[in-house]
């Protein structure tokens, strides 16, 4: 497929501080990309660049195959949608959707199918006389997102969208943009720091921390292969368990109270020394299911969070701390002594001084 | 879980909380209300004396009802009374002050909306700093200023004239309503710059379709500031206006010192009423906006 976005050895420096670090990403047409990451990572920071609205220190943008790198935004052929929604107060739903089609002074037939188009799309019609203060936030995001639509751009930007909706909305608005990418089959960035909303929407998710992406890969391999330990600890809730040890060939001795056989667990790197086990929640079985897992343990129940889909239980392996997630139905209660087992194989094994997977 | 305590009245609490009018209450608004007709007392002492007759006024009580009022002494303070050599009265001094504002107001205002907006949404190198000393300015004392300006504007030609008085209140008034402005502009979101110019809008359109149309509230008070004080103004008057156009304070003071044989209380009085009818009535109809944009302008810094 053809690339929409490419970035190349971009920087952006405030003064001393580096917030983006000759960074590097492609971005195939129609994919939808996910910036994700903790606040300060600069994930917006690039979406502001890519958009032009942050003139770069240093590398290139470019957009359909061209340079855009010192463009104005309204050039580049993108569309933005923004956490705050961003409508304009004093226009109607329509003006707003409009603007920027008045803007570029298109005739007023083209302007209107325009509008009608996105707004059957979004399913905003009957608001399209309002103003945005008689909007709820999900229809005023609706409205945002019809703007960015109705310019008709190859690449669509979304800064943090849903983050400013209640959880309900946000899910059904989550649904909604994976919806609309179905259809439009565009090319989407969207910037986020909710690992459900990256996890669910994207086709690769770049994990960004200082203003490099750690790790970017399709949302199976960044559950399930992260390179790094920050990569490890940042997807998944509740979050991955790491395992202190000292790994010797395939054996991770933990504090000498415990020996682990790394069995089944493919080796990309082995490098002897201090190393940490990865392992998630949801990959340690609990009773007559650890039976059949290569490595078993017994331990004892400190705290249980029942979730109602599922139950968190907490515990201790050699000092230190464990969570596993066991089916709803199983009986679990602090102070009971429970089999637990896991299969390193589905595990990850990260070196503690590089804190790269190994 | 304890039982709700039974209130003094032995009712349990429930529905709205009943209101008591309290001693301390009353206190309050009785403070309140002596308070406002002390302040209240010198404008009633104006008005009735403006309608005694000199015998009445030589009687001495200031706080009695005139017995035969009359109007007199504002229709001389408008039309008649001599400022030095002329004696038409404060009519002159009324229009040249409505000349003045109605030209400084204006112009002072959309100049500093436009800097306010330049320099919260499209920084540039040291624009900071500009702001920084514009801000500054609020604080040079107007005195040291005059002399430079009246050389600057007679190098010009404009010093005594019209437009020579409107660029000095419009210099005068920069700094207080950039700062204003810049506030106000700060305090909305960065986003909606950024979505226009998502959808291409330049500077101006910008300033036009998105930024003006929100900052009516703001202007509406900028207006009242600039109202009330170029009206106010006496020095920069005096000093820039020149002889045709005297504002009416400058002419009120004239009126007040010239004295031909006895003191005219009268109209005086009817004259410094007449003159602070204008920033009076500006405050009671704008009342709300006025304290609406102090806060705004005093949170956000």
């Amino acid at each position: 497929m053809a690339t929409s976005v490419e970035i190349k050895d971009l920087s952006l420096n405030y003064g001393s501080v580096k917030v983006l670090d000759r960074l590097n990403l492609d971005i195939a047409e129609g994919e939808f990309i996910v910036l994700l990451g903790p606040s300060g990572c600069g994930k917006s920071t690039l979406l502001n660049c890519i958009a032009g609205l942050l003139d770069v220190s240093d590398g290139q943008i470019h957009i359909s195959g061209k340079n855009v790198t010192w463009e104005e935004p309204k050039d580049r052929g993108i569309g933005m949608v923004f956490q705050s929604y961003a409508l304009y107060p004093q226009m109607t739903v329509e003006k707003n959707l409009s603007f920027g089609l008045r803007v570029a002074r298109m005739p007023k037939a083209e302007i209107d199918s325009r509008v009608k188009r996105a707004s059957e799309i979004l399913q905003i019609e009957p608001l399209l006389n309002r103003k945005p203060v008689e909007l709820s936030g999900g229809q005023r995001q609706r409205v945002a997102i019809g703007r960015a639509l109705v310019r008709d751009v190859d690449v669509f930007l979304f800064d943090e969208p849903l983050s400013n909706l209640d959880a309900k909305l946000r899910n059904d608005l989550r649904v909604e943009i994976k919806r609309l990418h179905a259809r439009l089959k565009n090319t989407m960035i969207y910037v986020t720091h909710d690992q459900i909303e990256a996890m669910t929407l994207a086709d690769r998710i770049a994990i960004m921390k200082n203003g490099v992406i750690q790790q970017l890969a399709d949302p199976h391999t960044i559950y399930n292969k992260p390179v790094n330990l920050f990569v490890a600890g940042f997807i998944g809730s509740p979050s991955m368990n790491f395992i202190k040890g000292d790994l010797q060939g395939a054996t991770l001795s933990v504090d000498g109270q415990a020996n682990i056989p790394l069995a089944n667990y493919q080796f990309a790197n082995q490098t002897n020394g201090a190393s940490i086990l990865g392992i998630r929640p949801e990959h340690i079985l609990v009773g007559e299911d650890a039976r059949k897992m290569p490595v078993q343990l017994e331990s004892e129940i400190e705290i249980v969070e029942p979730m109602g889909a599922d139950t968190v239980a907490w515990t201790k392996i050699a000092g230190q701390s464990l969570t596993f997630r066991a089916a709803a139905e199983v009986h679990l209660e602090p102070g009971q002594k429970v089999l637990i087992g896991f299969d390193p194989g589905r595990g990850s094994v990260f070196n503690v001084e590089s804190g790269n997977r190994i | 879980m304890t039982a709700l305590a039974p209130t003094s009245i032995g009712v349990e609490p429930s529905g709205p909380r009943p209101r008591h009018i309290t001693a301390g209450r009353i206190g309050i608004y009785a403070f309140l209300i002596i308070a406002a007709l002390f302040f209240l007392l010198p404008l009633w002492v104006m008005v009735i004396t403006s309608m005694k007759s000199m015998s009445e006024i030589r009687a001495g009580n200031i706080f009695a009802l005139p017995m035969q009022p009359t109007l007199d002494y504002w229709v001389k303070a408008w039309s008649s009374a001599c400022t030095g050599v002329s004696c038409n009265g404060l009519a002159p001094g009324f229009f040249n002050s409505l000349k003045i504002t109605a030209l400084s107001v204006p112009v002072s205002i959309v100049i500093a909306m436009i800097n306010g907006y330049a320099l919260s949404f499209w920084r540039f190198r040291g624009s900071e700093l500009l702001f920084g000393i514009l801000v500054f300015g609020a604080f040079v004392p107007f005195q040291v200023l005059i002399y430079p300006i009246i050389f600057a504007l007679s190098r010009v030609g404009l010093f005594g004239t019209l437009p020579g008085i409107v660029i000095v209140h419009t210099i005068f008034g920069m700094p207080i309503l950039t700062l204003l402005f810049r506030n106000f502009f700060a305090s909305l979101p960065s986003e909606l710059f950024k979505a226009a110019r998502v959808d291409g809008a330049g500077f101006w359109r910008i300033f036009f379709w998105v930024m003006l149309p929100m900052s009516v509230p703001i202007a509406i008070v900028a207006v009242i500031l600039q109202v009330t004080g170029i009206w106010n103004d006496f020095l920069f008057g005096l000093v820039f206006a020149g002889r045709e156009n005297l504002p009416m304070t400058v002419q009120l003071n004239n009126i007040v010192r010239t004295s031909t044989g006895t003191v005219e209380y009268g109209t005086n009085m009817a004259a410094t009423v007449l003159t602070g009818a204008v920033p009076l009535i500006v405050y009671f109809v704008s009342g709300k906006w006025f304290v609406r944009g102090i806060a705004a302008g005093a949170v956000k810094g």
